[in-house]
Order: structure tokens, then C-alpha cells, then sequence
């Protein structure tokens, strides 16, 4: 859908009205993100981050698809053919640090975009599959992640394939036939490598595919906006095109200035040393973490130390290694519960005094979850993230259904119109609801 | 069935009978539905170990040079073995526990070969998530309980390598091995 006032292809050129005729996708561009699609006027920069995270997996397929061309998914070479790409392949080291980095600007961009639904309320009716497109997305990216990680054959490469594939053997029953199954054999070796490069290479089509509904999807309500009002009248929105285009372009050039930053001064910066020292399938390395942006997650898993056991006795109800892994999951999966957790009528975080409290809760709660999952796995950092494991879950479980059941939003703006200007004369005149 | 049903399914064609062309539909949609699942066997399977992977193999170590309180790494099927030499007080600190205090309980005796004791013969695989636990090298940690230490998450393992601390679920594994002599273990 798009809103009556939306302005409408007329191509000018024969050979555009040809075109147009035969197969309408000049239309359909114009439609979806040029002059014909109206957009509220009042959207922030929070709202760059859709944009930016689609620029991030055009960066990662171009410059994946050219490593690709370098690089052998082989044990015994796949380390050196690395270390070519990094020494004697032209611009070898460039779009290797750029492939590198920029899965971590992937992240930065997309939790940015995740918490920013998170705060204006974005997940709620009509937008849940929107939403609930993104968590499949997220867990995509985390996947295709992890697999492109292990891609160089380094020490964390392969210890990290160690230990991740090892969260598939947790499961009752079936779980070592399954773990053997993924790998391919009992430890990560030549068959998973090859099949992680083959994954690796697929899995950012598949979430291409994936953001294309995403997309879709919003196209059908529209963006929300940072009052959470939807749009009533055509004053409350401007055409995507060029009001939108530029806005995100400047969001762009700042991304692209701070992401080049990293890539040319700091590409090793966010990477971890010991992924330079080939696999060693006999030495762990003495203390193995993942990639920044797993530590919030690998935190919980870690949370759980002890078996849930049923009280004075030792029988067992579920061991500490399932229960980790079970926390860690659910901490995504929860996602996809939110749109029916959070039953405030109010979306956006601006007219919700305590919810904005809880907000930023969560915010330093996750903090705290990362810094502690790129620590050791000692005191006090086990503790620490047993406390904020348990608030994790508490605020989603709890504390979100009741604040949104208990609290007295403040009173919301009648349009977006009004909210910009102080006035909205449509209103005014309009004939009250 | 009743007598009128009875007689439409008889009746090709009636108004509401079974007609051919549904038990065509049906065998149609079943034929394609089992060959589907056909093919998805190949494509599953394929992921499992292959046969060179699954080829038996086993390794011999000589042990003739393991002091009492040493330990080594072996190679087995590309894991780490961690075979040690266990000291009396080590073997005794292992037979005190009581059964009832262990989360996977089984005593010494059973984790090695009848008058071997002191050989403690376990796979280095971190039964957690499969790190190489540390402990078997000179001045490594060997954890609060003697044993071995894995840095990962921090499971604990004690002189007979039982798990007692932190998120392991289960002992090191014992791999199958023989005294091929006094000297000599063949794993595998
Ligand atoms: C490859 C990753 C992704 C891409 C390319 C992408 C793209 C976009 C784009 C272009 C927009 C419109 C612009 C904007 O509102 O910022 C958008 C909106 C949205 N996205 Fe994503 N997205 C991605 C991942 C995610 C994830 C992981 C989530 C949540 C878990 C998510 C949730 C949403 C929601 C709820 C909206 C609607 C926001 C609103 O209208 O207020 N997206 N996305
Ligand atoms: S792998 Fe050893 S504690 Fe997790």
C-alpha cells in the first residue's frame, strides 16, 4: 500500500513509456524508494539504519565474491591461501580488512537498527513481520558469521567452530549424532571447513532474500515515526525521494568516513591476535572468546554453571551445559515474542515515562553481558553475568508485560503535523474521529 | 459406512463419490510426495562422517618415559589423548571421593586397567564444548581439584579426570587402548 497522495510514474522519454509498458521496474523503483513513496516527515537518524545495514551486505557479497576468487576451503592450505590474499594478491589486504570490518560495522549498524525498534516500539501491529523478518535475519548474519570466521583455519577459527558446533551436542538424545552430523567427523576438520565455506557463500543470498520481504512488508504500513503516531493527512510526510535520499546519503558518507577509519588505521583492532597462529587441534588457546558482537550471548551461555537439580537432592532435571545453551538462544527467540509482550498501545519510547527507564536498563544490562562474555571465564565476570543474565530474561518476561500494563503514557501528539510545527491546521478543519 | 455412501464410493462418477480422477490426484500428490523424501535422504546423509573419516585407526604410545606426576598429549583420530602417570597421593585423593559427591559417577578403578591404576588414559576433549583442557604440561593449571583445568568455561576435573566444577556434563571420555606390553599402549 501506499497512501493516496503518493505521486505517480508518468514517464516522459518513448523509450521509458516502452519500458514501462513491457516490464514496469523503472515504476517499481520509483514507487518504492523515490519520489512516489511517501514517507513521514519527522523520521531521525535513528531511521538510517535500515538503509546503512542494506549498504553493509552490498559491501560483504562484493567483497566476498572476490576472496572467494583467492581463497581454498582445504585444511592444509586454507591458512597460507589467507596470508596470499593478505601478502601477494593485488589489494589483497585491502578487501580482505574490508570483508573482515565490515562484519563488524554489519553488526554495530544492525543492533543500532534493533535497539531503535526497540525504543520507538516498532515491532507493534501492523508492523510484527517486519519485525519478525529481522530476527530471521539477525540469526542469519549470526550464522553466516560464525562460518565466515572460521574460514582462515586460525587458532580461533578453530575453537570457535569447536565450541559452537559443541552447542548442537547438548541437546537430549540426539545431540552427538547431530554434532557429528554438522561436522562431518568428531572435531572440526576438512568436511566442516568445506561445508562452512560452502554456507558461508550461500547464506548472504539467502538474507538478501530475506530483506527483500522485509522490506515488502514495510512497504504495506509504511515507516513508523519517532512519535509513533501513524500518519493521517499528506502534510505528514514528504517524498522519499529526495527528501529521504539525501538524508540517508549523508548518513552514508558519516558511516563510510568512521568505517574506513577502522578498515585503513585499526583493521586488526576489533580482530583477536591468535586467529594469526594456524590451527592446533591439540592446544585451545588459554582463553578463547568469539567476535565482539557475540559476547552478550556467549555471556549467558556461560551464566550457567551447575545443573538445575530438583532441590536437596542430585537428581538431575536439566544439566548446566543444556541450560546454557538453551539461555543463549532464547535470549534471540525472545525477540519474536516481543510484539505480544509489550501491550502498550503507545509505541514509541518518547511518551513512555517508565518504559524509557526500563529501556536503558536493558541497554547497560547488555553492555554489561558483553563485557563480561569477552572476559575470562572467571569471578567476578561469572557472577556478574549470572546477575545480568537473569535481568535479561526478568525485563522481557516481567518487567515489560507489567510496565506496559501498569504505566499512564503522557499524552501523544494529535498527528505527526502537529508534532513538527505545534499545529496541524488539517486537523483543525478535519470533522473530529 | 452407511448403505448410500457404500454406494457413491462404487459409483464412479456420482454426484459426491470418489471420482477416478481423485484417486488419480491422490496417487499423483503420493508418488511425487515419496520421491521428495527420496531425495532428501542423499542430501541429508551426505553430511555425516565419511567413510575415510570413519576408517578405524588407532595409535601406540610409549609410556616407558612418563615419570609418576607427568602427563602427555598423544594423537588420536587428530584429539588429543592426554595419558598420565598418577602419583599415590593423587590415586589416593581420587579413591576418597565419595560416589554420591560426583555429578558423573564413577570410581578410579573402573576409569582405568585392573592393576594399572596409576595410568589414567583419558581423551583431551573437554566433554562441555570440546576444548583441550590444560594440566598435562609442566606448570599448567590444573584446576582446584588436582586434575585438569579447561580455560574455556571453566570446568573442573579431578585426579581420576571426573568432572566436579563448572559446565561440564560428564568424566573426560576413556577411549578404548590395551597394554600391547608393559611399556607400550595402543589406543584405538
Ligand atoms: C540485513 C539486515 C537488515 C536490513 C538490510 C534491514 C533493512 C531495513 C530497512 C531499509 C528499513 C527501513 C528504514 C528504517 O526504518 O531504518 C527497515 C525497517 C525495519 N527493520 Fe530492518 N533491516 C535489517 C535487519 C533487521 C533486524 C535484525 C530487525 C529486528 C530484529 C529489523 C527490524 C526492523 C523494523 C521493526 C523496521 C520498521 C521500523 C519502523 O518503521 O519504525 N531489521 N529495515
Ligand atoms: S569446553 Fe571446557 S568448559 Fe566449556
Amino acid at each position: 500500500m501506499s497512501f493516496p497522495w503518493a505521486n505517480e510514474y508518468k514517464p516522459k522519454h518513448p523509450a521509458m513509456v516502452w519500458l514501462d509498458e513491457k516490464l514496469p521496474l523503472p515504476r517499481f523503483v520509483y514507487n518504492a524508494v523515490g519520489a512516489g513513496y511517501p514517507v513521514p516527515r519527522n523520521l531521525n537518524y535513528m531511521w538510517n539504519f535500515g538503509v546503512l545495514a542494506g549498504f553493509c551486505l552490498v559491501i560483504q557479497i562484493v567483497t566476498g565474491i572476490v576472496l572467494a576468487m583467492h581463497y581454498a576451503a582445504n585444511t592444509e592450505v586454507a591458512f597460507s591461501s589467507t596470508e596470499h590474499i593478505m601478502r601477494d594478491v593485488n589489494w589483497g589486504w585491502m578487501l580482505r580488512y574490508a570483508h573482515a570490518n565490515g562484519a563488524s560495522a554489519f553488526f554495530v549498524v544492525v543492533y543500532a537498527h534493533i535497539f531503535r525498534g526497540f525504543y520507538f516500539g516498532s515491532y507493534k501491529a501492523p508492523r510484527e513481520m517486519i519485525w519478525l523478518l529481522g530476527v530471521v535475519i539477525f540469526l542469519l548474519m549470526m550464522a553466516t558469521a560464525f562460518m565466515g570466521y572460521v574460514l582462515p583455519w586460525g587458532q580461533m577459527s578453530f575453537w570457535g567452530a569447536q565450541v559452537i558446533t559443541g552447542l548442537f551436542s547438548a541437546i537430549p538424545l540426539v545431540g552427538d549424532g547431530l554434532h557429528q552430523w554438522l561436522l562431518g567427523g568428531f572435531a572440526p576438520d576438512n568436511a566442516a571447513l568445506n561445508r562452512f565455506f560452502s554456507l558461508h557463500f550461500l547464506l548472504p543470498f539467502v538474507i538478501l532474500g530475506v530483506v527483500i520481504l522485509h522490506i515488502w512488508a514495510l512497504h504495506i504500513p509504511g515507516s513508523s515515526n519517532p512519535t509513533g503516531v501513524e500518519v493521517k493527512s499528506e502534510s505528514d510526510t514528504v517524498p522519499f525521494h529526495p527528501y529521504y535520499t539525501a538524508k540517508d546519503g549523508f548518513g552514508l558518507a558519516v558511516f563510510l568516513f568512521l568505517y574506513c577509519a577502522m578498515l585503513f588505521f585499526f583493521p586488526n583492532a576489533l580482530g583477536h591476535p591468535d586467529n594469526y597462529i594456524p590451527a592446533n587441534p591439540m592446544q585451545t588457546p588459554a582463553h578463547i572468546v568469539p567476535e565482539w558482537y557475540f559476547w552478550p550471548f556467549y555471556a549467558i551461555l556461560r551464566a550457567f554453571t551447575a545443573d538445575l537439580t530438583i532441590p536437596f537432592t542430585h537428581i538431575v532435571l536439566v544439566p548446566a551445559k543444556l541450560l546454557g545453551v538453551l539461555a543463549m538462544f532464547s535470549a534471540i527467540l525472545v525477540w519474536f515474542a516481543l510484539p505480544w509482550l509489550d501491550t502498550s498501545p503507545v509505541r514509541s519510547g518518547h511518551y513512555r515515562p517508565r518504559f524509557r527507564k526500563i529501556y536503558w536498563a536493558l541497554v547497560i544490562d547488555v553492555v554489561v553481558l558483553g563485557y563480561c562474555g569477552g572476559s575470562p571465564a572467571e569471578e567476578p565476570f561469572v557472577m556478574i553475568s549470572q546477575i545480568a543474565a537473569a535481568y535479561y530474561f526478568l525485563h522481557f518476561f516481567i518487567i515489560l508485560p507489567l510496565v506496559s500494563m501498569t504505566e499512564t503514557p503522557q499524552p501523544l501528539p494529535f498527528s505527526i503535523t502537529e508534532s513538527v510545527l505545534g499545529k496541524d491546521e488539517a486537523a483543525t478543519l478535519a470533522p473530529a474521529e | 459406512m452407511t448403505q448410500t455412501e457404500v454406494a457413491e464410493v462404487m459409483e464412479p462418477g456420482g454426484a459426491q463419490g470418489v471420482r477416478r480422477r481423485d484417486f488419480i490426484e491422490v496417487a499423483a500428490v503420493s508418488a511425487a510426495g515419496v520421491g521428495a523424501l527420496a531425495v532428501l535422504v542423499p542430501l541429508i546423509s551426505q553430511m555425516a562422517p565419511s567413510a575415510d573419516v570413519l576408517a578405524e585407526s588407532s595409535t601406540e604410545v610409549d609410556i616407558s618415559a612418563i615419570a609418576a606426576g607427568q602427563a602427555i598429549k598423544a594423537v588420536f583420530r587428530k584429539q588429543p589423548v592426554f595419558v598420565r602417570h598418577l602419583t599415590p597421593v593423587e590415586i589416593s585423593e581420587a579413591d576418597k571421593v565419595p560416589l554420591s559427591e560426583l555429578r558423573d559417577p564413577q570410581t578410579l578403578e573402573e576409569r582405568t586397567k585392573p592393576g594399572k591404576k596409576e595410568w589414567l588414559i583419558t581423551m583431551g576433549v573437554c566433554t562441555h564444548l570440546g576444548c583441550v583442557p590444560l594440566g598435562t604440561g609442566q606448570g599448567e593449571p590444573k584446576g582446584e581439584y588436582g586434575g585438569y583445568f579447561c580455560p574455556c568455561h571453566g570446568s573442573q576435573y579431578d585426579t581420576a579426570a571426573r568432572i566436579r566444577k563448572g559446565p561440564a556434563p560428564k568424566n573426560l571420555v576413556v577411549p578404548d587402548y590395551v597394554f600391547s606390553s608393559p611399556t607400550v599402549v595402543k589406543i584405538g
